[in-house]
């Protein structure tokens, strides 16, 4: 089944730690519960520095972002193993975060909740494409398209099919490794 | 095979592994707390089932530290939520908050954090208290819910942090699926000098391979100088693994992880048996490095992320406006008395707040004499700002009424691990990462000072 994306993009650069992708006062939230879960997305990327950052990420009175696809530079998501992150931005409706690198837990938080599709880039895209431009993304062929330019992404593997399935556990159920639920 | 390699192997029941096999590793414990449990309790109760069964009663450690000293309604929920789940499941090790089991989780603002608030089984951050409890044994593994898991590597075991979904998966089945990962050898020769401390070598390795030098590698620390070092400085260091990005950090076990373990699990009534991983003639490394111990000097790692190295002597000109020590890097007993050693008879320039890690430290702070005089009184008395309540605190910033959280756009040096922006409270603040000894000496005198000044 093919599988894009297109929508304007947010762009963010080097070392976005779990503190600005949701601060720790809001980490009370417990996202098994659905109005928790909700809340969470609406706090997604607060943290970012307002003088480096003043395009708000979720507009103001709202819960979800105009940005379904993150641009990032390296080491994006590092810092605490917190699965409220990968959770606040796919609450918000983030889809995919195209990064030059991933720090290791975020990268798997994103694959087990399957909330987000997490694209490495060999291209430093942080440095050519700006906050509100509109881009293309095509999983199947891992590229992203934007402003006429197509740039090459390292493919997902593995971690495809359990990100489509949504998530560790439904992955897990239909490829048979553990019985369905109660 | 590597120590790291050696023990995914044997918990994965091969006999070899190489670095880049994904394997499925029985748990020997599985750790979480009130920021995390409550959501991983929610994924094993909808994925599992609602009266499903944990895999083991005996191995799932539940520590509630982190927004605990806090009016804020839904932490206080969260220590519940862990409670009746504990209740529920038959929990071995449970370190509530309250004694009453039955009862609800409620910090009295009117005490507030000058008064100790907490009852006869509760502990303090998380780990630290596997440490002391006797959840630490050689050669196991471990999972936590929090990326300071690889502290519990100072004791030669493979420990990572893990997110929700993962541990919720662990509860219902006992293993995982991971990678096995390349591994970083660095080693340690000779002994630290005067004025410095385990703390200035990890914040030495960090900037030497910098912020994401370990991403998705195991750090390995060997060599001749290992055996000065005690099981806390050795926590210390493998507790900030994480802050180079790597999976895990891990020493050889030896007489010194022997004694404290044998010690703590006699003490606590914890499982005592174990086999430590020892160092194999055949390791291959992706990096390796011999690091001089007796070359290196107070070291800070500057905002706005612990790569950002620099020496404690060359920051003379950053005007501070508060100091901070406690939490799992800086908040055990050793910490605190390098800190007094420094004070002592003198008082603070800036405001500083002190939270002991755990009520361990809090009690020996109490009974440790200097001339008739406890370690506690003599840092009151140098006008530090010290709770009685051990937790994680303003190390992570917390609710805004946690003790010590900066709420304004501060500049602050830390004895804790971690110095992204917002770290420590509001999102303008800036945190300077550095040891015990260095942040006494800065809080002294008000901006960054190297301690050598006021050690002789």
């Amino acid at each position: 089944m093919a599988k894009t994306i297109t929508s304007k993009v947010f762009v963010v650069r080097d070392n976005i730690d779990t503190d600005q992708i949701i601060p720790a006062q809001y980490l009370a939230l417990v996202p098994t519960i659905a109005e928790e879960y909700e809340k969470l997305g609406s706090y997604a990327l607060i943290g970012l520095p307002d003088d480096q950052y003043p395009e708000k990420f979720v507009p103001e009175g709202t819960t979800k972002t105009p940005y379904q696809i993150i641009i990032a530079g390296r080491n994006f998501g590092c810092g605490s193993s917190r699965e409220h992150a990968p959770i606040a931005l796919g609450a918000a409706g983030v889809e995919a975060i195209v990064a030059e690198s991933f720090a290791r837990i975020f990268f798997r938080n994103s694959v087990a909740t399957g909330e987000l599709y997490p694209f490495d880039s060999p291209q430093r895209l942080c440095d050519i494409v700006k906050t509100g431009d509109e881009a293309t993304l095509d999983l199947d062929n891992d590229r992203l398209t934007v402003n006429g330019t197509t740039y090459q992404l390292k493919p997902l593997g593995d971690v495809r099919p359990v990100i489509d399935a949504g998530g560790l556990f439904n992955y897990a159920r239909k490829s048979g490794m553990i019985a369905s639920a109660e | 095979m590597t120590l790291t390699e050696k023990i995914l192997a044997r918990a994965s029941g091969k006999t070899h592994v190489r670095p880049g096999d994904n394997v499925w590793v029985n748990v020997d414990v599985l750790m979480t707390h009130d920021v995390c449990g409550p959501g991983t309790i929610g994924v094993f109760k909808r994925e599992f089932g609602k009266n499903a069964r944990i895999w083991d009663r005996k191995k799932v450690v539940i520590i509630p530290d982190h927004y605990i000293f806090t009016a804020d309604a839904m932490s206080n929920r969260n220590v519940d939520i862990l409670r009746d789940f504990a209740n529920e499941q038959g929990i071995e090790y449970f370190y509530d908050v309250i004694d009453d089991p039955k009862g609800q989780w409620r910090f009295d603002t009117a005490k507030g954090n000058g008064q100790r608030q907490f009852g006869r089984n509760f502990s303090g951050v998380c780990h630290s208290t596997l440490a002391q409890k006797g959840h630490n044994r050689p050669g196991e593994i471990l999972f936590g819910t929090d990326s300071h898991t690889c502290q519990s590597g100072a004791f030669n075991q493979f420990a990572t942090g893990i997110g929700n979904t993962d541990a919720g998966f662990i509860l219902g089945t006992g293993k995982l699926l991971i990678k096995v990962p390349e591994t970083m050898r660095f080693l340690f020769d000779g002994a630290l000098p005067r004025g410095v401390m385990a703390k200035d070598i990890i914040l030495h390795l960090i900037g030497e391979i910098g912020f994401d030098g370990a991403t998705y590698r195991a750090m390995q620390f060997e060599g001749p100088g290992v055996s000065s070092l005690s099981m806390d400085d050795r926590m210390t260091i493998t507790n900030m693994a994480i802050e180079a990005g790597g999976k895990n950090g891990i020493f050889p076990c030896d007489q010194k992880t022997l004694d404290y373990v044998n010690a703590r699990t006699a003490e606590n009534g914890t499982k005592s048996t174990f086999e430590p991983a020892e160092i194999d003639a055949d390791q291959s490394f992706i990096y390796d490095k011999t690091f001089d111990l007796s070359a290196l000097e107070p070291t800070v790692a500057c905002h706005p992320d612990p790569g950002v190295r620099k020496l404690a002597k060359e920051l003379g000109h950053i005007a501070l406006d508060r100091a901070y020590i406690g939490s799992c890097t800086g908040g055990k007993t050793s910490d605190f008395l390098a800190f007094a050693e420094v004070v002592r008879g003198k008082t603070v320039k800036i405001d500083t707040f002190g939270v002991p890690s755990t009520t361990l430290v809090l009690d020996e702070l109490k009974a440790t004499k200097w001339d008739g005089q406890s370690v506690w009184e003599i840092l009151t008395s140098a006008g530090v700002r010290m709770t009685e309540n051990p937790g994680c605190a303003a190390c992570l910033g917390g609710p805004v009424d946690t003790f010590g959280r900066m709420n304004t756009p501060l500049k602050c040096i830390s004895a804790t691990n971690r110095n992204f922006p917002g770290r420590m409270g509001h999102k303008e603040s800036q945190v300077f990462l550095a040891s015990p000894y260095t942040v006494a000496a800065s809080a002294l005198t008000g901006k960054i000072t190297d301690p050598r000044e006021f050690l002789c």
